[in-house]
Parts: C-alpha cells; structure tokens; sequence
C-alpha cells in the first residue's frame, strides 16, 4: 500500500482531471478521495493493535472510521446531484512487463464520476449504520476487536475496488472482500459448518475469480492497458484491437461476477454465507459486496453494449433464471436469514439482467435502492434473532407487539421489496422491466414480472409467520436496544423515498434525476432509460407484487398459519426438489467435491504407498548404510580425537584463565588503571 | 593566562580519584572517586578551550557533554547501590563478587 502522504505530490502530477467539458473536477474532496479507500485500513491495523484494550474493544475506531468517510462521500454525492463530477487520478507504481508488444505498468489510483460515487455513498451509508448497529448486536460476543477488523478491512476492500481506475486494482478490492467475507462468514468458527461455509463461499469465489483474471490479462494484453478510460473508449470506438477478444473477455468477466454476485449456477455460496454475523449478511451478502459483480458489468458497459454483444444474450438469461428460480427457494426456508438470501440471489438476478439487457442506470438504481431495504431487512432480522436466540422462523411468531419499532421497520422494508407503490422497490424494479421490454427481451419480462409476484409472496410468509400469530419460542423477547434501532428507523427513511429520486423525466429542483448523476462519465453510455413511466408495465408489476401479498397473506395469515397450512404447499415433486434447493449442492458434492475425495484420492494414495514410499524407502536405507559407514570409520576415530583434543585444550586454559576473573571491581579498576599506564608510556617513547 | 596550573590541578584531582576508586571500599566512595576524575577531565578541557580560544568553543561543549553523562551515571550507580544495599545490608564492593568464575 502506498503512504498517503509521500504521494500527494505525485497523485497531484499524474491527475488527469475534467476531461469532458461539462464535468467539473469536483474541487477539494474529489481531490482527496483517496483518503475514503485509505482511511478503513488505518481502523483495520489500528484494531488489530490497540483494539483489545479500548473500551469498546475498537468498534469506536471503526465507526470513527466510517462516520468520516460517510462525511467525505456525502459531500461528493450531494455536488454530484447538482452537477456531474469527474476526476481519475492514476499513479504508475511499477513496470507488470511486455505482453503481446504492450509495455503494461501497474497503477493505483481513484476514480471520482458518478458511478463510483454512488458506490462510495452506498457502501459509506450502510456501513456506517450496520457497524453502529453492530455495536450493539455483538455486546458481549467473541472476538470483537477482531470482528470489527475484519468490517473495516472489508470496507477499505470495497472501496478500492468500487474507486479502481484499472482492472488490476479492482482484482485487489475483488480478492480484499472475499477474503473479508472469508473471515466473517467463519466468525463463529468452532461451529464446523459455519467454517465450512466459509471455505465453500471462498472455494466459490475463486473459482469465479479464475474467469475474471484471465478476463483481466486477455482484454489488457489487447489493449495495451488495464485502465477502464481506454478500455471503454476502445469499445465505444469499436477498435480493432479490441475486436478479436471482446467476447471472450466480456465473457470471462461475467464468469467473475457470477462468482461475486452469486449468479445462477454459482449461487450456492450465499445462503450458506449466513452462518456469519448478521450485520455481515445485511452490509456484505446484501447492500455491497455482492453488488460488486453488477458494479463490475457497469464498469465495463460499453464493452457489453457496444462489442461484446453476443455475450448479452447469455448474461440476460443466466440472470433471469437467477431472479425467477432461486426466488422460489425462499418459499421453503425456515430460516429467516436464508429466505432473505435467495431474495438476494434473485434481487441480484434483476440487477444483472437489467445491466445485461442494456438498462445501465435500470439496473445500478436497482443496486441503490436495494441496498437500503436488503441491508433494512437484515438488520431487522438480526435484531429478531437477537431477542429470540434463533434463526428459525418456527421459533418465533407474534412478535409485532414486543418490537414494534422492529415490526415496522421490516414491513416498510418488505413491501419496498414487493415493489408497492410508491415504496423505493417498486421504481426501480419497474425501470428493469421497461428496459427488458424495450430492448426486447418480452419473453423474459414476463418472467421478472412473475418473479416480482414470488417476491412479494415470500416476503408475505416472512412477515406473517415472524410477526404474527402467537410466540413459539422460548423466553421473552423484548425491543433492542437504541443502537440497534435507530440503523433501522435511518434504513427505513431511504426505504421509503429512494425511488422519488429516479422518476423518468422528474427533477426535484436543483437535485437532477439519478439517472444524470451516473451519467457523469468520459465515456458516454448511451444506454437505454425511459423518458417518462410506462403505467401499463407498472400496473402489471403493481399487480404481481399485490397479488403475491394478498395470496400469501391468505395461506400464512394468523388464522391459517398453523402446521397444517405450511403442510397445504408442500405440492410433490416441486417440495422436495426446493427443499433439496435443485439438488445443485447434491450434485457439486456428488459431480465435484466426491470424486476427487474418492477414487482421486485412492489413486493419490496408491501412488504415495507404492511409488513415493519405496523411493523413500530406497533412499533411507542407502543413507543409513552410508550413515554407518561415517560414522564408524571417519566420525569416531577420525574427526572426534581432532574435536576432542581441542576440546580438552580450552577447557584447559579456560580453568586457568578463569581465575583472573575474582569478580572484585577494584582489581579490574587497578588493571585498567595500570593498562593505561602502559599505554601512555608506549606513546610517550614512540614520540 | 598560564595553563600549567590548570593542567597540574587536574592532574592532581584525577590522581586523588583513581586512589579513592582503588583503595576505597565504600561504593558511595567509589563513585564519588570517579567524579573526582570526571573532574578532572573537566578542567582540562575547560583550560585547553581557554587556552586555544577557539569559535566554535568544543572543549566547553564537550564538558558540558562530560557534566551530563556524569550526572546520568551517578544516578544509575546510585540506584544500583541503593538495591543492592537492600538486598545484601552492605555496600562493601569487596563483598560483591558474584560475577566471576
């Protein structure tokens, strides 16, 4: 990592800022945004040092951290709502080599336009509520110098990677939040399944990561650099350097966000990631982390919009068969964090197939306003958990009267994930229709309509059979603490309002619409967004989303949310195979993970027994023959009476001389005394 | 300015200080010997310094240096002195001799 403050100089030399002539530069802050990416990692090494001996084991640092980067970022994201930013600043660090006749260097650096800042408010404002939150949800627990090291450590990670100018910096914020989520996700590590999830989610990850690497190298050896700028302008160009690998590469980078944004079929990651903390499942596994494979497609835009197309087609329908079919598997969750993560998988699913389908701001303001009511919900669900001691949904029930601030806030988010009007869900899920249906994907808008009414059904069962009926679990559960609530009550406002903000063709006087503040690129993206609402696709979608509450109201209500009614919607064949979540984990475990513990391994095993071990064997034994040989004939009667004798002859002169040492000051003193004597005598006859 | 007495005066407070260092079993004494001959060394370089009447005026600096170490010294023997008074109720060097062969 660079020290800050040894390049400022250079970052102010290097700037190459307000290239488009109606961006402004964004002045002092966008200047010193690098300060947002630093100032995480001081938290993190600050923690892991004095952490253990503050008084709030070092949560104080971290939101100390937090709440100055929420400053930093508001600032920008309010002058980027008046008028666009752009500023890149890139600093070469070194030398990667020759690839393919291109002199390739590294650089660091910061992005400030308007994409980058939605991400740095986004990832500053729900992180700042979920570590005060988090504050109070881990009073007591273990490791909690370390666990909020490791938040810090993940929020400097995302922020590298969402203000990375070049594709190398992104790979180190990329590979930061994996190994933070790493670390959270196994928090509670003496559990072997909660270590097991974390290696899964890890193991997952990396396989994805090999895409986006190779994606990485391939598109930067066309082009002669990492740099988005030129990667986006080579595409908007369609340069002929980049011709021969746009597809591959726009496809190896879609390998790498399947990965992070658990896209169908590498979702299997997420929902075992819920075995982390819940303030981790609500900032990392909802509002930011797995965004960054969405934020990683907007990133690279032009490429998918303008070159890679053939790719588009693909990325469109692994994301719709992420929103439509993982959303089901909410149906079926006790867990009431594991229905929230296949909600995520598929809310996911939307982001990426409006990215994919050519919706740039379609999808990102999906990104935005699902952070709100994800991070909402989970932190709703954690505070659940915390006063009833379970993640069961079983276990609960009633609820709405002892945590009413609670209930509410959950309902606000819920129903904003439903998509009801005029909650923030509803908005920007409707811009992702008009932007399938417009581009032509009307087959599959259907679908995402159809996935809205799932939506709205399962968030249904969650609220009724959380907050309604009559407690089934043990104890008494009362309201969390202030510190915990009010994360949810700021969550909620959001919640409610984001969507006013991207209304087509409305501005609210000197707030322009979001979709000019993601404009605020070099590159223009010329994507498509409606100019105004489409009222027969929001009533449809207005309907869906009803009618998934009014159905799921009907079968989990109070009065019919007895065992009998959960029994009524285990239809065969459909139960078992959500039950058994597609059989996708069966068939990883029995496809991949088994036949390399199995006949592999034997295989391993017979080549270590028979082949290594008599190698071994072989060499052990001749070096024993040897060893006897040395020993006896050159070591004894050699080498020894040479070792002995020297031995015997400083033992000797140390017994003698060792009597000079009598341990008395005085004689030394009277020796040095005398030893200077001689030397002055010496002097005075040599001159 | 005649340097001969300066420099006789010191080399007669240094002889003082290596006869109390020897002789002198008290370790108070002892120290106290050797600031005699820090002394010493004091006055010498003072004297050379006023002698010669150099700019940059080293040999005073260079004692105020010598003052310094010696205070810094005291306090340390001191110290020691002190503890092991404690622990043995003596501060006969003669008795201290533990550290030999």
């Amino acid at each position: 990592m660079l020290s800050p403050v040894a390049s400022a100089p250079l970052v102010l030399a290097a700037e190459t800022e307000g290239r488009a002539a109606e961006l402004s530069s964004g002045g002092f802050f966008a200047g010193t945004a690098w300060i947002m990416l630093v100032l995480p990692f001081v938290a993190f090494l600050a923690i892991v040092l004095v952490g253990k001996r503050m008084k709030g084991q070092g949560s104080e640092l971290a939101v100390g951290a937090m709440g100055i980067n929420l400053v930093w970022a508001s600032v920008l994201f309010v002058q980027n709502m008046v008028g666009g930013i752009y500023r890149e600043v890139n600093l070469t660090i070194g030398e990667v080599g020759t690839i393919a006749g291109h002199r390739l260097s590294f650089e660091l650096g910061f992005v400030v336009d308007g994409l980058s800042i939605m991400m740095y408010w986004v990832v500053a404002f729900v992180g700042f509520l979920v570590f005060v939150y988090a504050v109070g949800y881990m009073q007591g627990d273990v490791r909690v110098p370390w666990f909020f090291a490791s938040l810090s450590l993940f929020a400097g990670s995302m922020l590298v990677l969402v203000g990375a100018p070049n594709l190398i910096q992104l790979i180190i914020g990329w590979e930061g939040v994996g190994l933070a989520s790493y670390l959270l996700i196994g928090h509670y590590w003496e559990h072997k399944e909660n270590s097991d999830a974390a290696v899964k989610a890890f193991l997952t990850n990396k396989l994805a990561d090999v895409g986006l690497v190779l994606g990485t190298i391939l598109l930067g050896a066309a082009l002669g650099s990492f740099r988005f700028s030129d990667l986006n302008e080579a595409a908007a160009a369609h340069a002929d350097t980049l011709g021969a690998v746009a597809l591959a590469g726009g496809l190896l980078l879609f390998f790498g966000a399947m990965g992070k944004s658990a896209q169908f079929p590498l979702h299997v990651w997420l929902p075992d990631a819920m075995a982390g903390p819940t303030p981790v499942s609500a900032l990392m596994h909802a509002a930011t982390m797995v965004t960054a494979g969405i934020y990683l497609m907007a990133r690279t835009f032009p490429l998918y919009h303008e070159m890679a197309t053939g790719a588009r087609a693909w990325m469109v329908t692994i994301a719709v068969i992420t929103l439509f079919v993982l959303g089901f598997l909410a149906l079926v969750s006790d867990d009431l964090k594991r229905v929230l993560a296949y909600s995520t998988v598929s809310q996911l699913g939307y982001m990426m197939a409006a990215v994919a389908a050519g919706g740039y701001t379609a999808g990102l303001f999906h990104l935005f306003t699902h952070a709100f009511f994800k991070a909402l919900l989970f932190l709703g669900a954690g505070s659940v958990i915390h006063a009833v001691h379970s993640n069961n949904m079983s276990d609960m029930g009633g609820l709405r009267r002892e945590m009413p601030v609670t209930f509410w806030t959950f309902v606000i988010g819920s129903v904003s994930l439903a998509g009801v009007i005029p909650f923030a869900g509803f908005w920007s899920k409707d811009e992702i229709l008009a932007t399938l249906g417009h581009e032509g994907y009307t087959g599959f808008m259907w679908v995402a309509i159809a996935g809205a009414f799932v939506t709205a059904f399962y968030m249904t069962r969650a609220v009724a059979l959380t907050f309604f009926g009559t407690y089934k679990g043990h104890g008494h559960p009362h309201e969390s603490p202030r510190v915990m609530t009010a994360p949810l009550v700021a969550l909620a406002i959001p919640s409610v309002v984001a969507g006013l903000l991207n209304i087509p063709g409305v501005s609210w006087g000197p707030i322009r619409n979001f979709t000019d503040w993601l404009g605020a690129r070099i590159v223009p993206m010329g994507d498509y967004h409606p100019s105004a609402i489409e009222w027969d696709l929001a009533a449809y979608g207005l309907a869906a989303a009803v009618a998934g509450i009014v159905l799921g109201w009907l079968i989990f209500s109070p009065e019919a949310a007895t065992q009998a009614a959960r029994d009524r919607l285990e239809v065969p064949v459909l139960y078992p195979l959500l039950r058994r979540k597609y059989y996708l984990d069966d068939l990883y475990m029995n496809g991949v993970v088994n036949p390399i513990k199995g006949p592999i391994a034997r295989g391993v095993d017979w080549v270590n027994g028979y082949v290594i071990d008599a190698v071994v064997n072989g060499a052990g034994f001749v070096t024993a023959w040897l060893g006897h040989l040395v020993y006896g004939r050159l070591d004894q009667q050699g080498i020894d009476l040479v070792l002995n004798a020297a031995a015997g002859g400083t033992r000797g002169a140390g017994k003698r001389l060792g009597l000079v040492q009598t341990g008395k000051v005085q004689q030394y003193a009277g020796a040095f005394v005398v030893g200077a004597l001689l030397l002055v005598v010496v002097f005075v006859i040599i001159t | 300015m005649i340097l001969t007495q300066f420099l006789v005066l010191g080399a007669i407070l240094f002889s003082i200080g290596i006869y109390g260092l020897l002789s002198r079993r008290n370790a108070v004494t002892v120290l106290l010997a050797v600031e005699l001959m820090l002394a010493a060394v004091n006055i010498n370089l003072v004297a050379f310094e006023a002698f010669w009447n150099t700019a940059a005026a080293h040999g005073h600096i260079f004692a105020i240096f010598v003052i310094t170490i010696a205070a810094a010294e005291v306090g340390i023997g001191l110290a020691i002195i002190l503890l092991v008074f404690r622990n043995r109720a003596s501060s006969n060097i003669d008795e201290l001799d533990l550290m030999r062969w």
